[in-house]
């Protein structure tokens, strides 16, 4: 007999396993609803019911979809450079992409969190993680653009983040990666390693963002957190895995203990021992990037210090709990009685009671200590399992009649089960390998529990195939009866790790259609052709160049030579929705700009080559837009012509 | 003057108060491209509304671009108007017949003359065309007075808003209150 591959065979034991689980519970046989056109079927000119932000994984952005339809709605730059509209090109966006690194094109972004009130979401910005250099980002949902960044000091892998309390008052960045704090030249193996826990403290009207503590905790990797809401407002539940503190292969060697921690973390706790003095300042260097949408421009700010606090200056802090190993996240139920979490490797999800773990707290329930942290006892904190609930689950979120849902990686499903008598009540196949869903709402008090969306990180076989390289899709689930449905699959922009969505008059609401042009501050700016022009400070030109429907001005420009750097400050004059004008010059290694009504924005360009040198509106702005072009003329290197500059007249 | 005449002048005046308070009339254009509309509010001394883009689009077609700065009209309307409002008062103050029938014939005579001012707005407008504009679609471009019209891609209308029915309404009162003054004098 052959020798069956050892990978091979595991994963055939993995299926027959995810077989032998799903004939238990019946079977999950596609199910596609018989209506399912017409219940995802939004008429041309009509709009969604629903706003989904999908992070966009390894693509470092957020996609914007409608639901139910499925539409894609917009593309949000967020961690990467974005050609398409100049983000990280233009002068005033590419502070937003410092870091303590310096420029970085790139980042994986993975949660995507919506801002709350009461714990409900309210529309008004949307967090989400920068993944490999720890960063959070707030988008303003008014205008669907980054306005802040903040590099996260002290942490290696942003992945249990931005997750944040019930009024918005904090968001929580664990470290993925355990590492010296500080960091130093040590042998691997030698290496004593540190976690981090950052709470970010949100102003309450600006949304600005501001490291307000950092909690020191063992070396293990912590991963996504939920915060308590309603009864359990004031503590944040993370999931850890690798509490074998493995430092090479992990698949292996952070696989081995029975159960990993729940680290509960009491921040109104941390808070008092920060007001009280107890925390330490520690040097940093990290970079807080914030754009400005009067002056249009982002400043990026090095900080140099944070505040640290360690588990023995502030005891009473942080509790482990046993969980079924190698979880990738813990979830509260909408009452805020209920944190779950489900082990990766284990084909079980344990729901915890807040009440419960006050109690073990009280009672002193503690069945041991992991260097300074008390265990709290299992079974007096645990409320109830959901057993033999699916292969790898993973992540669970909550409709408004007490059921939950539960991806399951390895047997690549949604499991739905009741809240309190922790049954399975239906299931339902994902295509495939779900990670994360979504119930809108389905994180906070209030969930609008109408769909999910199952977010997938293989689609093989499901649409025509595009080579090696495939999409990743999301799929929409009907949840308005008994038995869940699938009505829609569509393909995503990168991976669709996390998403979140929410009623679209919530957003819709505060949209903002142009930026008025009285309130512009850039300091290149016009207010109107009058005020372009051309201004040499020594080899630097600074055009003041305005567009409007449909022509630059000025259009011809002359003065300009080899070695100098020009700077194309474009204002647009528009002041009518959806009216942006682009900008884009022959040879330029640079991305174009989109400007949108109102805004300035500039183009540099270094001028290599003597000639007469085209540019032109890059964005389709109207009838006339093909002739929406001009020139500018360049000189040989040295050559002093004078500066001249003008539009509909001979120069 | 009768009493009731008195009274019907004076109110005339209030309307004539209210005038400065809403705008007189609006033209709305409806396109392809701005299926929720564009429109303009003429008041006695401004214009609001999408002024600015409609400027933007009506340069395609070598229209002049409408400058409220640049229109008299809207410097002298706020005396003359300002004028029919103390006009009322003063009418039924003086008490003559004669005196409410001149003060009606001016009524008249503004009403008549803000319309054909109105009218010619419009045609120089529609009609004075650069000859430099990029789309030439139609010799000319006619606003209606009053009522809706599809012209070229833009589905055009212009009726009277608050402040042109509370001008209708003084117009009305004079008439009334002239009539009333007539009958008795025959009698």
């Amino acid at each position: 007999m052959k020798k069956v591959p050892k990978k091979l065979s595991s994963l055939t034991y993995v299926m027959s396993l995810a077989l032998a689980l799903q004939s238990a519970s019946g079977a999950a046989e596609s199910r596609l609803a018989s209506n399912a056109a017409q219940k995802v079927y939004v008429e041309p000119g009509k709009y969604d019911e629903f706003y989904a932000f999908l992070s966009g994984g390894f693509s470092g952005q957020v996609s914007v979809y409608g639901l139910p339809s499925g539409r894609l709605l917009r593309v949000v730059p967020v961690f990467s450079v974005n050609p398409e509209n100049g983000w990280g090109y233009s002068e005033e966006t590419k502070p937003m992409l410092e870091t303590s690194h310096g420029f970085l094109p790139w980042d994986d972004a993975h949660h995507p969190w919506l801002s709350q009130t009461k714990g409900i979401a309210d529309g008004r910005w949307l967090f989400i993680n920068g993944n490999n250099t720890p960063r959070v980002a707030r988008i303003d949902l008014s205008t669907f653009k980054t306005m802040e960044i903040l590099e996260i000091p002290n942490s290696a892998g942003n992945h249990g983040s931005p997750f944040g309390t019930m009024n918005s008052e904090y968001l929580v960045a664990s470290t993925r990666f355990s590492v010296p704090i500080p960091q130093k030249d040590t042998s691997i193996e030698a290496a004593k390693f540190s976690g981090s826990i950052s709470f970010i403290k949100l102003d309450k009207n600006s949304g600005n963002m501001e490291i307000a503590f950092q909690l020191l905790v063992p070396g293990i990797s912590y991963d996504l957190a939920h915060c308590g809401k309603g009864p359990s407002h004031g503590w944040c539940f993370f999931t850890s895995y690798n509490s074998e503190k493995g430092k090479t292969l992990l698949e292996i060697n952070a696989s081995k203990n029975d159960k990993d921690f729940i680290a509960a973390v009491n921040w109104q706790q941390a808070e008092k021992c920060v007001a009280s003095g107890k925390s330490k300042d520690m040097k940093a260097n990290f970079a807080h990037n914030v754009y400005d949408d009067s002056t249009h421009s982002a400043t990026s700010t090095k900080l140099k210090s944070v505040k640290t606090l360690s588990l023995t200056d502030c005891p009473n802090m942080v509790y482990y709990i046993p969980v079924a190993k190698s979880p990738h996240g813990s979830d509260v139920d909408p009452t805020g009685q209920y944190f779950v979490a489900g082990g990766k490797l284990a084909a079980q999800v344990t729901a915890y009671s807040f009440d419960k773990m006050q109690k073990a707290i009280a009672a002193k329930k503690i069945i041991g200590d992991f260097e300074g942290v008390p265990i709290l006892d299992y079974e007096s904190v645990m409320a109830g399992e959901v057993k033999k609930i699916c292969l790898g689950p993973l992540h669970t979120e909550f409709d408004d009649t007490g059921h939950a849902y539960t991806s399951c990686f390895v047997s690549s499903e949604v499991v739905k089960w009741k809240v309190g008598t922790w049954e399975v009540v239906d299931r339902i196949p994902a295509y495939y390998s779900i990670g994360h869903l979504l119930v809108p709402g389905g994180n906070t008090m209030k969930p609008w529990g109408k769909y999910l969306v199952a977010l997938n990180k293989i689609t093989k076989d499901r649409y025509l195939p595009t080579g090696l390289e495939l999409a990743q899709a999301a799929q929409l689930i009907d949840l308005n009866s008994n038995k869940m449905e699938l009505l829609l699959d569509f393909p995503t922009v990168g991976e669709p790790h996390y998403a979140q969505a929410i009623p679209a008059e919530l957003v819709t609401k505060h949209q903002k259609k142009v930026y008025l042009l009285e309130e512009n501050k850039h300091p290149y700016s016009v207010s109107s052709e009058d005020g372009t022009k051309v201004v040499r400070k020594g080899n630097d030109v600074h055009v003041y160049i305005s567009t409007i429907r449909t022509h630059f001005s000025p259009d011809n420009i002359e003065g300009v030579s080899v070695g100098d750097t020009v700077y194309f400050h474009v204002t647009n004059l528009e002041q009518d929705w959806d009216i942006p004008h682009g900008f884009a010059v022959i040879g330029s290694n640079n991305a174009e700009l989109l400007v949108m009504p109102g805004e300035t924005q500039t183009y540099k360009w270094i001028p290599k080559e003597p000639g007469v040198v085209p540019f032109y509106c890059t964005d389709f702005c109207s009838a006339l837009h093909q002739e929406m072009q001009g020139y500018i003329r360049v000189s040989a290197k040295g050559v002093k012509t004078p500066i001249k500059f003008g539009l509909g007249k001979t120069l | 003057m009768s009493r009731i005449s008195r009274v019907l002048v004076v109110i005339a005046s209030g309307l004539v108060v209210l005038m400065f308070l809403f705008p007189l009339w609006e033209i709305g254009l409806i396109a392809p491209q701005y299926p929720e509309g564009l429109s303009m509010q003429i008041w006695l001394y401004k214009i609001t509304g999408d002024l600015k883009t409609i400027n933007i689009l009506n340069h395609y077609i070598g229209m002049m671009p409408i400058e409220p700065e640049g229109l008299a009209e809207l410097r002298l309307f706020p005396y003359i108007f300002g004028g029919l409002a103390i006009l009322g008062p003063l009418v039924a103050l003086i008490n003559k017949r004669w005196v409410l029938h001149v003060a009606t014939a001016c009524v008249f005579a503004t009403a008549l003359l803000s319309l054909v001012d109105f009218y010619q707005w419009e045609y120089r407008y529609g009609h004075d065309l650069s000859e430099d504009a990029p789309m030439k679609f139609e010799e000319s471009y006619d606003l209606p007075l009053i009522g809706t019209k599809q012209i070229t891609s833009v589905m055009a209308s212009s009726f009277p808003e608050e402040g042109g029915y509370a001008f209708m309404g003084v117009v009305f009162l004079y008439t009334a209150s002239s009539l009333l003054n007539l009958k008795k004098k025959r009698r």
